[in-house]
């Protein structure tokens, strides 16, 4: 049975997926959504202790096709943590969802939105899993088509311009990758990741080889979002209703950079990708622009989902620093990060879900003593701030930590002096909604406002107790990854 | 008793404290009760434990936060010191506290006791952290959990000082500590304190140099210019928390902080070979007569004392830069000696406030006649800032010059010499017209303060006045970081 | 001889050009799809170069002539896929057009831009 649960953590949201759309009764569409969501989260955690009790990484031929004539699942120790995480984060997105999307979405259209969402998660898990670049591929392109019909479904009608110009972008990027990947099978006649691994070396200095990798970087960057190519991405966060950002926020972005690191560390030799390509330096100059570019427009917003969604840029920004300083410990901090970022700021934008759905809004300005009226609210707030700042005993932190020793080990005394100036900005912006929440006046409109219900309530502090709980316990968000890390460099 | 043991029950009696705060929040007088046990119960715990500060050797280790740096706690000599110091004036403010904030009527007392004890509780963490990580994170909380503190009374003017005190003190130590503990980390693999220093010899001075000038201005909470701009800014705070603030907790935590890494991760040996302690002993050296004047220039009771407090401290780094024993004896006494003092003076300035609202010098021309503890509290407070026998701030003055004599530091002599006169030139004015100017006429209904105000007033000044005569409990304690030294 | 050899290449890179500049530059939202079309279509001619082999016939096994050529199949499959991907796309893209029109009146993006700016 454990040997089929590789492919159960994809199969099951997939076959789950079109029953949601024959359901009629919203509760029980939830209900299912999130047993489904649950199991999953449950197989990758099982799946995530496998891989670290095993030596190698799990492997699963589908249709009993060995590899690399068939299909191969693989799962070594970055794949189970970013699986881990994505399913974490869905599961408690689907808890959270049932009562925040009544207020966005018709009733008669949830079906069809948990149809979409849990092909979302098909995607994201099917990338974490998959050992095929094809595979890879078709599965990148469920989960953003998927998450185009999410996003299109907010209240606001630039929700739909939005996931139009997410809908481009994603189109652009998905199909760089496969001009990439069709290069790669050019000349090396095979798909499978391993297999590539081993014959592209002796490959590197035909031209066409180089220009896949640059097909494959520049399609991956534009779906993770990397400044300059991030600007469909505050659009998509802010109209998008709130759950559908709380799980893009966290899962879609840090999946593309999880498939970076694959391709960049599994199946290129990571010295080419720095010794010729020069990926090292463009990527470090790019995190740092994005750093500042989005810390510095997150402080100028009034909508906080907007704010939000530059702070994301900001925060992938400090992705591919790890990433580009092609180092063991820039790597892990990288895994560390994409860990944590996506617990903190699911977490944010549960905040504000909880805020929206008693005020309608989540403006910043009109947020004046938020704070005594829904003190839960505003406290998970002020935790999960915290953690995006990087104070210490949260999750956030460990990020930091990570980041920073990667950094100082190569003597970029600049980039640590950047990284700590932008955890500045980071208070700025944070500390605004906490000093509106807490010390402005409230105006009348926000009297009679009461705190959120419980249902949202709960998968919220389930939320931020983890970020806290992932700040004490470092097994997964620190040895984990530099496990991961270790065998990426090794291999 | 076990020593372990004690050492938990150090670390946990305030967070058990936070917690019984709340559950009683509605019973007002079970729950001022509790932090008044609780402080009692700590202090004797303790003191209990004294006895094994000398051996260095009693740990807790928790968990690993990261792989190889545990989340750990050590007793020895300096941590103990403080942390006799901050239970024991936990016990005199949670006393005054109860006068002040029920003589006051102010709102939000629960939140109040609340914060208190877990700022009492990352004192404690703090002042016995076994390595520089574990230090850090209490010195965290200790900045999250006294924000609410600082801008207890919630109008903007308060959010605007609390935006000042949270912006320096958590800006700087996210972006200078936190920097310089993961460089030291990156160079030594270690941050344990450990006697002697953690650094090798053939480690690069120009790393040192800014390492030490990232850890002295990181380190917001000593408040050396200019990094002091949140001290003045959190005299919004009611005067409980400015004691706290200003001798309990806070600002000693900054000190103690650098005192710390001076000896345990630098070494004094080490010290005296950066280039940049001279830097540190100049900007010190300024920072103490800037201060000192800007003080003497103030026509706000709590604003001149802010200042005197940030002189004070300066003492402090300076006396632990020079790195010498007598020098350093010096630093670990000059917190307690400080601490005894501040209290008093801001003791008293609550107290004057809540018997009269007065907040002004030169409005407390003839208080002396009508509050007679009040103000000889603050004559002894004072005196002992300026360093007079037969008061604490002497003894600390004392070793300081024979340190500054012992490396013959003329320039560390004169800053001493003349904030002293600067000293004198703020304090003695201010008793004069106290005890020697007639009241203004009317003021008849004004009376001394509540009773529990005046009770911790005058234990503090008698501290002050002990620690003068019997400054052996102290001094032993100081004498054994000799032998690490 | 070699420029004539490469003439799918060719013709790979220039519909590329194309359909890219199409998406980039054209404000008609349904343009800007039509060139995401052109562009996904040349990539799939890409891979259709790909598997083509000199001589080669339909991969179908034949028992009793083992020195035949195959064309590779593989990369036909592939693109198959692709192309259903492309037309998933192309719907979704598509429908939310029919949206646009429907909540903005328009489908031009600078008169998109315009409201959306006019609202703020």
């Amino acid at each position: 049975m454990q040997s089929h649960f590789l492919v159960l953590l994809v199969a099951i949201p997939l076959i789950a997926a079109p029953v949601c759309v024959l359901i009629k009764s919203r509760a029980l569409v939830w209900a299912l959504v999130s047993v489904v969501s649950g199991i999953c989260f449950l197989l990758s955690v099982k799946l995530l202790i496998l891989v670290s009790t095993s030596e190698t990484a799990l492997t699963y031929a589908i249709g009993f096709w060995d590899a690399p004539v068939g299909i191969q699942y693989r799962l070594d120790m970055v794949a189970a943590i970013v699986a881990f995480i994505v399913s974490l984060i869905a599961f408690i997105v689907a808890l959270y969802s049932r009562v925040s999307l009544k207020d966005e979405i018709k009733a008669e259209k949830i079906p069809l939105f948990y149809s979409a969402y849990l092909l979302c998660l098909t995607g994201l898990l099917g990338i974490t899993v998959t050992g095929d670049a094809f595979n890879l591929f078709v599965f990148m392109e469920i989960s953003s088509l998927a998450s185009y019909a999410l996003i299109s479904m907010g209240k606001n009608r630039a929700a739909l311009i939005s996931s139009f110009r997410y809908l481009i972008m994603g189109t652009i990027g998905a199909t760089f990758l496969l001009i990439g990947i069709g290069l790669m099978y050019a000349h090396t006649g095979t798909l499978n990741m391993t297999d590539l691994a081993q014959r592209l070396p002796a490959l590197l200095g035909k031209q066409s080889v180089q220009v896949s990798l640059a097909f494959i970087v520049i399609g991956l960057a534009i779906k993770s979002a990397l400044f300059p190519v991030h600007i469909w991405l505050p659009g998509a966060y802010t109209h998008a209703p709130i759950s559908v950002s709380a799980f893009l926020a966290g899962t879609a972005t840090k999946v593309s950079i999880y498939a970076l690191i694959r391709f960049l560390f599994t199946v290129f030799d990571q010295t080419y990708a720095v010794s010729k390509a020069h990926l090292g330096p463009a990527f470090i100059i790019l995190a740092v622009v994005a750093m500042l570019f989005g810390s510095i427009l997150a402080l100028k917003q009034d909508n906080l989902k907007r704010m939000l969604a530059y702070s994301s840029i900001a925060q992938i920004g400090y992705l591919f620093l790890g990433i580009g300083l092609f180092s063991v410990s820039g790597l892990s901090a990288t895994i560390t990060h994409i860990f944590n970022h996506a617990i903190i700021k699911t977490t944010l934008f549960l905040v504000l879900g909880c805020m929206i759905y008693k005020l309608g809004h989540a403006q910043l300005s009109q947020l004046n003593g938020i704070g005594k009226r829904m003190p839960w609210t505003t406290a998970a707030f002020v935790i999960a701030g915290l953690s995006l700042i990087g104070v210490p005993l949260t999750a956030g932190f460990t990020s930091k930590w990570a980041l920073v020793s990667a950094t100082l080990e190569q003597e970029y005394l600049i980039l640590t002096a950047l990284i700590m100036f932008t955890s500045l900005l980071a208070i700025v912006y944070i500390w605004r909604v906490v000093e509106a929440a807490y010390f402005k006046e409230h105006e009348t409109k926000t009297t009679t406002v009461k705190e959120a219900p419980l249902a949202l309530l709960i998968p919220l502090w389930m939320l931020v107790i983890l970020n806290i709980y992932f700040g004490i316990d470092t097994t997964i968000n620190i040895e984990f990854a530099r496990q991961a890390a270790d065998s990426l460099f090794g291999s | 008793m076990n020593p372990v043991i004690l050492l938990s029950i150090i670390l946990l009696t305030p967070v058990a404290c936070a917690v019984l705060v709340l559950v009683f929040s509605r019973f007002a007088n079970i729950r001022d009760a509790i932090s008044l046990i609780s402080a009692i119960v700590l202090f004797t715990a303790v003191c209990l434990l004294f006895p094994f500060a000398y051996s260095n050797s009693i740990e807790l280790k928790l968990f690993n936060l990261f792989p190889e740096i545990a989340f750990k706690f050590r007793v020895e000599s300096l941590g103990m010191l403080f942390a006799t110091l901050a239970s024991l004036l936990w016990i005199i403010n949670t006393i005054y506290s109860i006068g002040y904030m029920r003589g006051n009527n102010e709102k939000h007392q629960t939140r109040f006791y609340l914060c208190f004890a877990i700022a009492i509780s990352s004192t404690m963490g703090l002042s016995m952290s076994g390595n520089l990580l574990t230090l850090f994170i209490f010195y965290e909380i200790l900045t999250l959990s006294t924000y609410p503190l600082v801008t207890h009374k919630g109008t903007m003017a308060a959010a605007k000082s609390g935006r000042v005190y949270l912006g320096v003190l958590l800006g700087s130590s996210i972006a200078f500590f936190l920097f310089a503990i993961i460089w030291t980390w990156s160079i030594t693999k270690t941050l344990e304190f450990t006697p002697g220093g953690i650094f090798s010899k053939d480690v690069d001075p120009a790393a040192l140099s800014i390492l030490l000038l990232l850890y002295v201005f990181g380190i917001g909470k000593a408040a050396i210019m200019p990094m002091h701009r949140w001290l003045p800014a959190a005299m919004v705070a009611p005067t409980p928390v400015s004691a706290l603030l200003h001798a309990v907790a806070v600002v000693k935590a900054g000190v103690f902080s650098i005192t710390k890494i001076v000896i345990y991760i630098f070494s004094p040996g080490l010290l005296v070979k950066i280039p940049t302690t001279e830097l540190v002993i100049y900007i010190a050296g300024f920072t103490i007569i800037i201060a000192s004047w800007i003080a003497f220039k103030q026509t706000n009771l709590k604003r001149m004392l802010a200042y005197s407090t940030i002189s004070q401290l300066s003492y402090i780094i300076m006396a632990a830069m020079l790195a010498t024993p007598f020098a350093i004896i010096a630093a670990a006494l000059h917190i307690v000696a400080h601490a005894f003092g501040k209290i008093t003076l801001f003791f008293a300035a609550g107290s004057i406030y809540t018997a009269s609202r007065k907040t002004e010098l030169n409005q407390l021309n003839g208080i002396g006649k009508i509050m007679p503890w009040t103000m000889v509290a603050f004559t002894i407070g004072g005196l002992s800032m300026i360093g007079l026998p037969p008061l604490a701030g002497f003894i600390s003055k004392w070793y300081l010059l024979m340190g500054a004599i012992n490396v013959q530091s003329w320039f560390v002599l004169a800053v001493i010499i003349i904030s002293t006169l600067l000293n004198a030139g703020y304090f003695l004015p201010i008793i004069y017209s106290a005890f020697f100017k007639s009241p203004p006429a009317g003021e008849t209904e004004i009376k001394e303060a509540p009773l529990p105000i005046v009770i911790a007033l005058v234990c503090t000044a008698g501290l002050t006045l002990i620690f003068f005569f019997f400054p052996t409990v102290f001094t032993t304690l100081t004498q054994s970081l000799k032998g690490i030294l | 001889m070699k420029i004539l050899g490469l003439f799918n290449y060719w013709m790979v890179i220039l519909l590329m050009l194309v359909g890219l500049y199409m998406v980039i530059a054209s404000s008609n939202l349904v343009k800007k799809i039509v060139g995401l079309n052109l562009f996904q279509a040349s990539v799939f001619i890409l891979y259709i170069s790909l598997g083509k082999i000199l001589g080669g016939t339909a991969p179908i096994f034949l028992k009793n002539a083992p020195d035949t050529v195959y064309s590779n199949p593989l990369p036909h499959v592939l693109i198959l896929t692709a192309i259903v991907v492309g037309v998933a796309m192309t719907s979704l893209g598509l429908a939310l057009i029919i949206r646009i029109r429907k909540a903005y009146g328009t489908i031009e993006e600078d008169e998109i831009l315009e409201i959306e700016n006019k609202q703020q």
